[in-house]
């Protein structure tokens, strides 16, 4: 008994060692950063890697649930441009010359959010009808559905009287919502880590407090065991696909405030970050895997050599082969587990 | 001078984690001949031949083929040596034609590129030698169970096989296709090949083989010639074995208040009909049957995994539907499924996750899962089954079969079912914990449930149900008394529908 407690503990041992690794790798990275430029231990440093990281947290949040129930978002960028061209269009400043909608009244800014997050939620949820129904695999259904998304944005955007401009003159009020702070004593906190914060607030709960989240992980880990248990996985893989789209129209509304416009190359190649985020955040692609603080810390990692390399002066397609490598060595460690399990 | 056995495996013995699969067992095969392999499942023949293909190794024992001893490391160095295999589940790419099927891995090559002409023409020749009559051009998933298994036997020929080993040819088999087959194994013998075959249809045996093996519980019991057998010879010999105390005393009768009743219940898709029984309070039903009886399959269409098509379910006189898991959940049935692995537990999660993860209902306060709640339960669950594990953190797929078994059985415990369905909850678990899973389920029937459970083993069925129901090929061949019926009884009710 007692060597069956002592295997076991080793096991886990070794277990926690390979889920931690990538704490680790962001740790060396900073150390690293820190040795070569001291200054660059900062408020404002950290502030920029947090808000640079905000609304690619909320995606590769959206990304990382469908990759827990096995499947793969190609759509999450153009789903983002298609959502940042329409919530553009209803959010132009009344005086702006180049309006899209000149008669159009201004409105408050809920109603382009709910907009596009009802057409997100939809599409997400037809996009998980496909693969949950008609079993499509993911991989497919996604990218027939990135296609469809920019065709869609692209006819919605170039069109009369302005053609393929980029809708700018996007009101205060909602460019505020990424370019303003809220001061905490001597700190200046911006809106933009406000918000994804309470995004991994509500997401971690709903993954680990509701019935949703563990059916998620269930469907996700053994879909015929999850069936056996009585779980709808059809109803439950439909519904992650919505949430997805869901998130990803909060991301897009996020993502024009920041840019102040949007067009339909807005949110070009962000699925791609986001799954680079979430594998090196420990979101096993086999599905069933993956944490909230998993995947903060993978896009962290990213924003920190983004922003750290450049900050210390390397060249940036240096930028491009450390990225390449991080995701190697994060893959190879999450088939290690795997291995071990069997 | 000619050896007197093409092939002689001499005392052989394997070990598997818990369980000695085969023990000292011998097989004398003449050059030839049909030997038949018989036994009840889990008797060790699948082992035995896997061992002499090269599929698992020996623990003891030798094995010589044509005079010369070997051990092979692979199915590739058996296949090299002239011995071959039809297995159960043939193994083809269904997508690829039956010749590149049949010389996949040797193709002839010409000038750098495949030579499909020869392959062609050698394909035809080995089957117009055995009267085979297939396309060799036609894709392989196109064509019907028989022709698959031809092309395995083409293959085995391809390689200038000595000994083929058929593994349950005829278990998806027509009569006249069977016929056809045995045909081909007539001329398989006229050129000195010599053939295992392992079935176990007793008519087919007598008819085919010219000797007979009999292994029970991993050990070989006698070799005879096929003239010399009856049916009940072998049945016999085949079940005789004794008793031990292997199985708890059930102290409790079950009461005669009927909880469920399954009228006529058939499943085209799965292929079963007219199935009929009571299941009463408190009462461990067995079930019966050899592989292929669809066993499995009655049980599944009960929980609305598959779907029934006809017949009634009735729960204390009232009709279910059972369409599908959820909604027989909450009928109160709980189902433990077959395959542990492939549709029990979740291998990368917690055992506190799959202990619960049926029941999360009950743990929900203020609208959100409540881990204190969840705890409690899988703490109680950890302590009164006994598993064996640090904590409920630990991922279950670290923990031995037993104990996984446990957590599933505890987990179907935690929705307070009514009516449990085991599908063989004790496979493929060492002894010691499949007392404590027997243990588990007199107390369960003590507190009224009703459990019905699907073995291969019959003296587990015999060692602990009420009354056992026999299936035989799809169909229901008969309920007994498990304290009255025998196990020829038993293994003859099994065969008659075949």
């Amino acid at each position: 008994m007692d060597k069956v407690l002592n295997r076991l503990k080793k096991v886990s041992l070794k277990d926690l060692l390979l889920e931690k690794a990538i704490y680790v790798v962001l740790f060396v990275l900073l150390v690293t950063i820190v040795i070569i430029q001291p200054k660059f231990l900062s408020f404002g440093n950290f502030k920029n890697i947090f808000a640079q990281s905000a609304t690619r947290i909320i995606i590769a949040l959206a990304a990382g649930m469908v990759l827990i129930v096995q499947g793969v978002d190609l759509s999450a960028g153009r789903m983002i441009g298609l959502a940042a061209v329409i919530s553009a269009s209803l959010m132009q400043q009344a005086d702006y010359a180049y309006r899209m909608y000149p008669h159009l009244a201004e409105m408050p800014i809920i109603v382009p959010i709910l907009v596009v997050a009802a057409t997100c939620g939809i599409l997400g949820g037809i996009t998980g009808v496909a693969v949950a129904i008609f079993k499509v695999p993911p991989f497919i259904a996604t990218l027939a559905m990135q296609l469809i998304l920019y065709g869609v944005s692209s006819i919605y955007f170039d069109r009369p009287p302005y053609g393929a401009q980029p809708i700018g003159g996007i009101k205060k009020n909602v460019t505020q919502m990424a370019t303003g702070s809220i001061g905490v004593g001597q700190f200046q906190i911006p809106y933009l880590i406000l918000i994804a914060l309470a995004v991994c607030v509500i997401i971690w709960v709903i993954w680990n407090k509701t019935k949703f989240g563990k059916y998620m992980f269930a469907v996700g880990g053994n879909p015929e065991a999850a069936k056996v248990s009585g779980v709808n996985v059809v109803r439950t893989q439909i519904k992650i696909y919505a949430i997805a789209g869901l998130m990803y129209s909060m991301a897009a509304v996020l993502e024009v405030a920041r840019i102040g416009s949007a067009s339909n190359t807005t949110g070009n190649g962000y699925e791609l970050d986001a799954v680079a985020a979430c594998v090196v955040g420990g979101v096993s692609l086999s599905g069933g895997v993956g944490s909230v603080g998993g995947i903060v810390i993978g896009v962290l990692i990213f924003t920190v050599i983004n922003y750290g390399l450049a900050f210390i002066g390397v060249n940036m397609y240096w930028q491009y082969v450390v990225k390449g490598l991080i995701i190697l060595l994060a893959v190879v460690i999450d088939m290690r587990k795997y291995v071990k399990r069997k | 001078m000619e050896n007197e056995y093409i092939l002689e495996m001499k005392s052989i013995s394997k070990l598997f984690p818990g369980v000695k699969a085969l023990d000292d067992v011998k097989l004398q095969v003449r050059p030839g001949t049909v030997h038949s392999l018989m036994g009840e499942n889990g008797a060790g023949k699948s082992t035995l031949m896997k061992c002499l293909f090269g599929i698992y190794s020996i623990d003891q024992g030798e094995i010589i083929l044509d005079g010369r001893k070997v051990q092979f490391s692979s199915p590739a160095e058996a296949l090299e040596n002239h011995v071959s295999m039809v297995h159960q589940e043939l193994n083809q790419v269904l997508d690829q034609n039956v010749m590149e099927n049949l010389w996949l891995g040797r193709y002839p090559i010409k000038g750098g590129l495949i030579d499909d002409k020869k392959m062609y023409e050698d394909t035809m020749k080995i089957f117009n030698d055995l009267d085979i009559n297939v396309d060799p051009k036609a894709k392989v998933g196109t064509l019907p169970v028989s022709q698959k298994q031809m092309i395995e036997i083409g293959k085995a020929v391809s390689y200038n096989a000595k000994v083929i080993v058929m593994d349950e040819p005829t278990s998806s088999l027509t009569e006249k296709e069977v016929e056809h087959l045995f045909r081909i194994i007539r001329k398989l013998i006229e050129k000195n090949s010599s053939v295992i075959y392992i079935s176990h249809k007793m008519e087919e045996i007598l008819t085919i083989s010219d000797d007979v093996t009999v292994m029970r519980d991993g050990k070989w019991i006698a070799t005879q010639l096929a003239s010399s057998l009856t049916i009940d010879n072998i049945i016999k010999m085949m079940v005789g074995r004794e008793m031990t105390e292997r199985y708890p005393q059930k102290d409790t009768q079950p009461s005669s208040e009927i909880l469920m009743e399954v009228k006529n219940l058939s499943s085209a898709s799965t292929n079963f009909s007219g199935i009929n029984f009571e299941l009463h309070r408190g009462e461990i039903l067995g079930v019966a049957g050899l592989v292929g009886s669809k066993r499995t399959e009655v049980l599944e269409t009960i929980f609305g995994i598959n779907q029934k098509d006809e017949g009634q379910i009735l729960v204390e006189g009232k009709e279910v539907r059972n369409r599908f898991p959820g909604e027989s959940i909450k009928n109160g049935f709980a189902m433990l499924t077959e395959e542990r692995r492939k549709d029990g537990i979740f291998s990368g999660l917690s055992v506190a996750f799959n202990l619960v993860i049926d029941n999360l209902d009950s743990y929900i306060k203020n609208g959100l899962l409540n881990n204190k709640l969840i705890k409690i339960d899988v703490d109680k669950m950890i302590q009164a089954f006994k598993i064996k594990t640090p904590s409920g953190s630990q991922r279950i797929g670290n923990l031995s079969g037993g104990n996984q078994q446990k957590v599933i059985l505890g987990r179907w415990l935690l929705t307070h079912p009514t009516i449990l369905l085991l599908d063989e909850p004790t496979r493929g678990i060492d002894v010691g914990a499949k007392y404590e899973i027997y243990q588990l389920i007199n107390q369960l029937v003590v507190e009224g449930k009703g459990i019905i459970i699907v073995s291969s083993e019959m003296p587990e069925l015999l060692g602990i149900c009420d009354r056992i129901l026999v299936m035989s090929n799809g169909h229901q061949s008969g309920i007994f008394d498990a304290k009255d019926v025998s196990q020829e009884q038993i293994m003859q009710a099994s065969a008659k529908f075949i």
